[in-house]
């Protein structure tokens, strides 16, 4: 077992699916020349050349547009936004029709489609580069929504999303492109629709995604040195949320705290509170407790982006306080 | 009125492009209406000859109201221009309000999985002291309360009390930052004042060191009170009666501390009633519940089992707990020279949220004294 | 060349009489929703879609029923499909401005101005990848033109070169706003020279006229030129849809373009040339007729999708090869 980068996983994907299938091929914007914004299609242009590894013009709407159009005519296409602060030129053509047109259609048309984009912040480039809109896009009936946290997920996440007939969403944070770690050869395959406990604990439930996984477990450790153990769930997926695997950790710990890098309101981590509500109320020996990104637009000054997201010392003080009830 | 967009409902019929007797065709216009959107002409689908003018302009009309009639060629019945009048959308019928309770019952605030534990328990939440914020009654804290029994309730099985001594003690130990103190107290005067006492009683009507001790315990209190009463809601809530939990041994199960009321006022004699009547009442599990969560501070005393020094784990939510070892000879320092004295090694288990180190030691100083002058309690 | 403008003027005459019809039925409530009529554009889809292969494909707007019932949807599935019925072309859950049919690759009907286009690269794309020589028909109107997708997708196809016919019908119109304050450049065809696409602009009267102009930009896309802008100059003779005052436009212009009713003149022209008679007009009339009213049938009678299937269709029940 080798040591390898989250970003390595990633595009080792990439390469694996443009290897297998020939009706897969890549565009976006810079993966080619470029070699992508965050380095993950580095070289590809060159071992695959132009037709499957595609340059786009700043273009969202018609390269995702375009994408749609050619998974709905034999290929599969995997398109690269670079960052979900840009997907949002492109919310037509995802949510009106690559959301949409299985439905409208009666069921004749399907669009397999992949869509990968950075995400997060964390790096002070400020509001307009810095959202974290994944538990956004879960509130769309029609596409899958999927958050790989681990180097594992990295690498396997994409062929299952790949092999999927309807379109799939991926979101990679942008701060774990350079995370290290090992894969276990045996592992050659995952699933996109079931979370993962990564800790176990009885005293409380920490559940999240993404590069909250990372500070959760990292709060995990100091809360285990103070007598309190955690289980963390990594949810893996956005939609479909994994009900059984959050709720039946509750019903282990009784205790509830979601860890969320989007705002709270009206956020994915009020989705997942409202289901323990409505499906494991009878377990819940107090309220849901939610540290989420705080309602503000990402700010540059780094003490104060520190302050807007969950950090692994703030999740720690929540679920103290929720075991312990003191600060 | 036809129907001309999904949001209209209705409008004003303007102008008849037509009178009863023309002639008219599939297509031709007959009339204006006015809509919220502007003046719109309306059709006629039909071919034939106008019949009767229903309606006259200047009235609001709704989607589906009749405005002529049109009879077809050769047709004696005249053919409706606009189709059958669509019954109006009935608006939605607000609830009607539920009749007002007579007297309304007091509500619980309980954890729903503290309601699930005490349904399944057989506690009765009203009557459960909630630690959880804003006084919320909390799992553990029905678990504590099932521990104990009612009146009328047999003994909860020896298994669930364990699991919920074991919960409570978990949970104390968990939530509350203890602090530890303990001073060896010369039992000497204590102990012959006792002697003194017991020689003119029968032996029935003995009194023991226990009641000695919790007599001063509940003395000393009156000096440092923060260290009698409960810890809610991040805050002390201090007690002005003092209701020692004294803990009783219950074979193959544990310790169970009930508390003796007012012990600060009860005699000594009265003390010792009360431990005779508690002792068995606890054994053959037929405690009261009062006597089970009313205790605002906890007295062990387990120098009968030999045990030198205790160090307790306090009963949330009170905020101290006195542990007592047994009286054994011991070397004892006086006025510079070594004497033997019965000594007792007195501890005390406090919460650090409610008192600190000085006031503790000041309550240990206090039961000192208390005990050097047993006949004052 | 006769036996073409029958059958144009049978094919247009359907439409219209169709069109009649769904604007009694929306009145009865019957048609729900939006409906936009394509009433006097006539010409546009059957001269345009007469070039057109089986196997090519279309993107159409919300104001399909033209290009619909000419590329060979049936009359009964698309009534249907307006009632909301489950044997409509689409299970009843599109309505007017959402037909599809996979096998006469009919890629709807889209509500979203402009929003077809993207739609249409891809489709284009894949052929070229899949080295097939099919053409992509995207239409679209006047309003579109002013879209970001429009330009996003003209730069795009022309840089890929992709067998894209971006078809323009220009009624004049972007539902109340007149071209002249829609667009900085009003002609159009001008705009296609900035992306480096071909481009034409037809009397989208004449449905001769646009045949021939779809036909040779159809040559020059199968020929690997690129894409391709026809601009058809077309009118609606009635309102963008059913709930409009036509506050923005007079009654008199209105009344001048009725003079050129496609149908009105191909109908005058082979009577003039001895092509056709008032009988055989009366004769297409009755079969429109029957076709309609068998249409309106159908769909009267039709059922209900049931509602336990209301979150079907949201994902596929089936994996794709």
């Amino acid at each position: 077992m080798t040591t390898t980068t989250y970003r390595e996983a990633v595009r080792e994907a990439i390469r694996q699916a443009l290897r297998n299938d020939a009706r897969v091929f890549l565009m976006g914007e810079d993966v080619g020349h470029y070699g992508g914004c965050f380095a993950v299609t580095k070289g590809l242009l060159d071992e695959f050349g132009p037709e499957r590894i595609r340059d786009t013009p700043l273009s969202e709407s018609a390269f995702v547009g375009a994408g749609i159009g050619a998974a709905l005519n034999g290929m599969r296409p995997i398109v690269e936004i670079m960052t979900v602060n840009f997907s949002l030129l492109a919310l037509d053509q995802i949510i009106n029709n690559a959301a949409t047109l299985l439905h409208m259609s009666g069921g004749q048309f399907n669009v397999p489609l992949v869509i990968r984009m950075a995400t997060g912040g964390g790096k002070q480039l400020a509001a307009q580069h810095s959202h974290s809109l994944e538990g956004w896009y879960g509130h769309i009936p029609g596409i899958k929504v999927l958050t790989p946290a681990t180097i594992e997920d990295a690498r396997w996440m994409l062929a299952t999303a790949l092999a999927d007939p309807d379109p799939v969403l991926i979101f990679e944070n942008q701060t774990l492109y350079n995370m290290e770690g090992v894969l276990d050869p045996k592992v050659t395959f995952v699933d996109i629709d079931h979370a993962r406990v990564h800790r176990a604990g009885d005293h409380i439930s920490i559940i999240t995604y993404g590069v909250g996984l990372w500070k959760s477990l990292d709060a995990a450790e100091k809360l285990a040195a103070e007598g309190i153990e955690a289980d963390v769930i990594d949810l893996r997926a956005l939609r479909p949320l994994d009900n059984e695997t959050f709720l039946g950790s509750l019903a282990k710990t009784h205790r509830a705290l979601i860890v969320d890098e989007g705002w709270r309101s009206g956020g994915i981590s009020a989705e997942i509170s409202a289901r323990i509500m409505e499906i494991g109320f009878y377990d819940l020996d107090m309220p849901v407790q939610r540290v989420c990104g705080a309602e503000v637009p990402m700010p540059y000054a780094k003490h104060l982006e520190l302050a807007a997201l969950p950090q692994p010392e703030t999740i720690a003080a929540a679920a103290r306080k929720m075991v312990r009830k003191n600060g | 009125m036809p129907s001309l967009g999904a949001d209209m409902r209705a409008a004003i019929l303007m102008r008849w492009r037509v009178k009863p007797g023309d002639r008219v065709k599939r297509g031709d216009i007959i009339a204006e209406v006015e809509t919220d959107k502007g003046l719109i002409e309306i059709e006629v689908f039909e071919n034939g000859v106008v019949d009767q003018i229903l309606a006259e302009p200047g009235k609001k009309l709704p989607v589906g109201t009749v405005l002529a009639t049109i009879r077809g060629e050769g047709e004696p019945a005249p053919v409706i221009v606009t189709p059958p009048a669509v019954a109006p959308a009935l608006e939605p019928v607000s609830e009607a309000k539920p009749p007002v309770r007579a007297a309304p019952m007091p509500h619980v605030r309980a954890s729903p999985l503290a309601r699930k534990s005490a349904q399944e328990l057989g506690v009765d939440l009203s009557k459960v002291t909630g630690t959880g914020a804003g006084g919320v009654i909390e799992q553990a804290d029905v678990l504590q309360a099932a521990a104990m029994t009612k009146e009328e309730k047999p003994l909860a099985p020896a298994e669930k009390f364990r699991r919920a001594v074991a919960a409570a003690m978990s949970r104390s130990n968990r939530e509350i930052p203890h602090y530890y103190l303990a001073t060896e107290i010369d039992m000497t005067r204590s102990l012959g004042w006792l002697t003194d006492q017991n020689a003119k009683r029968s032996l029935k009507d003995r009194l023991l060191v226990a009641v000695l001790l919790i007599k001063a315990v509940a003395r000393a209190l009156a000096d440092v009170p923060e260290l009698n009463g409960y810890w809610i809601d991040d805050q002390l809530q201090k007690k002005d009666a003092v209701h020692a939990g004294f803990a009783i041994a219950l074979r193959q199960i544990g310790l169970i501390a009930p508390a003796i009321h007012d012990a600060h006022l009860k005699t000594l004699d009265e003390l010792m009633a009360a431990i005779h009547d508690l002792i068995p009442r606890a054994r053959s599990g037929r405690l009261r519940s009062s006597e089970l969560t009313d205790a605002t501070i906890t007295i062990t005393n387990l120098g009968d089992l030999g045990i030198e020094t205790l160090f307790g784990v306090i009963y949330p939510p009170q905020v101290a707990l006195v542990g007592f070892g047994k009286v054994a000879n011991r070397p004892w320092a006086e006025r510079g020279t070594i004497v033997v004295r019965p000594v007792l090694t007195a501890t005390l288990s406090a919460d650090h949220r409610a008192t600190d180190g000085l006031r503790g030691a000041q309550f240990l100083e206090a039961l000192n004294d208390r005990l050097q002058t047993p006949e004052k309690l | 060349m006769s036996t073409d403008g029958r059958d144009f003027l049978y094919q247009m005459l359907r439409i219209r009489r169709f069109e009649e019809k769904c604007v009694e039925l929306y009145s009865a409530e019957k048609i729900r929703g939006f409906l936009h009529l394509y009433i006097g554009e006539e010409a546009v889809a059957v001269g345009s879609i007469s070039c057109l292969a089986p196997d090519d494909a279309i993107v159409a707007t919300y104001r399909e029923h033209g290009q619909a019932l000419v590329r060979g949807v049936s009359a009964s599935a698309i009534m249907a499909e307006m009632y909301g019925k489950l044997e409509g072309c689409a299970r009843g859950r599109g309505g007017s401005m959402h037909f599809f049919d996979a096998q006469k690759r009919l890629y709807g009907g889209n509500a979203i101005v402009g929003g077809g286009l993207p739609l249409s690269l891809g489709l284009a794309l894949a052929d070229k990848m899949q080295s097939r020589q099919r053409v992509t028909c995207c239409v679209f109107g006047d309003g579109a033109v002013a879209e970001g997708e429009f330009h996003e997708s003209m730069n795009l196809a022309s840089l890929w070169k992709l067998p894209v016919l971006f078809l323009c019908e220009n009624n004049l119109y972007a539902m109340g706003t007149a071209l002249q304050f829609e667009h900085s450049v009003t002609e159009l065809v001008k705009k296609a020279d900035a992306y480096n696409v071909a481009a034409a602009a037809v009397d989208g009267m004449d449905v001769f006229a646009v045949k021939a102009a779809t036909q040779k930009a159809l040559d020059y896309i199968r020929a690997g030129g690129g894409p391709y802008f026809l601009e058809c100059r077309t009118y609606r003779f009635r309102a963008h849809s059913m709930f409009d005052a036509e506050l923005y436009r007079s009654k008199a212009e209105v009344q001048e373009w009725k003079k050129r009713d496609p149908i009105a003149t191909l109908s005058a022209r082979l009577k003039g040339e001895g092509a056709i008679t008032g009988a055989d007009i009366e004769q297409m009339e009755r079969k429109v007729a029957d076709e309609v009213s068998e249409a309106v049938n159908f769909a009267e009678a039709g059922p209900w999708e049931p509602v336990e299937d209301l979150t079907r269709f949201v994902y596929s029940e089936r994996t794709p090869s």
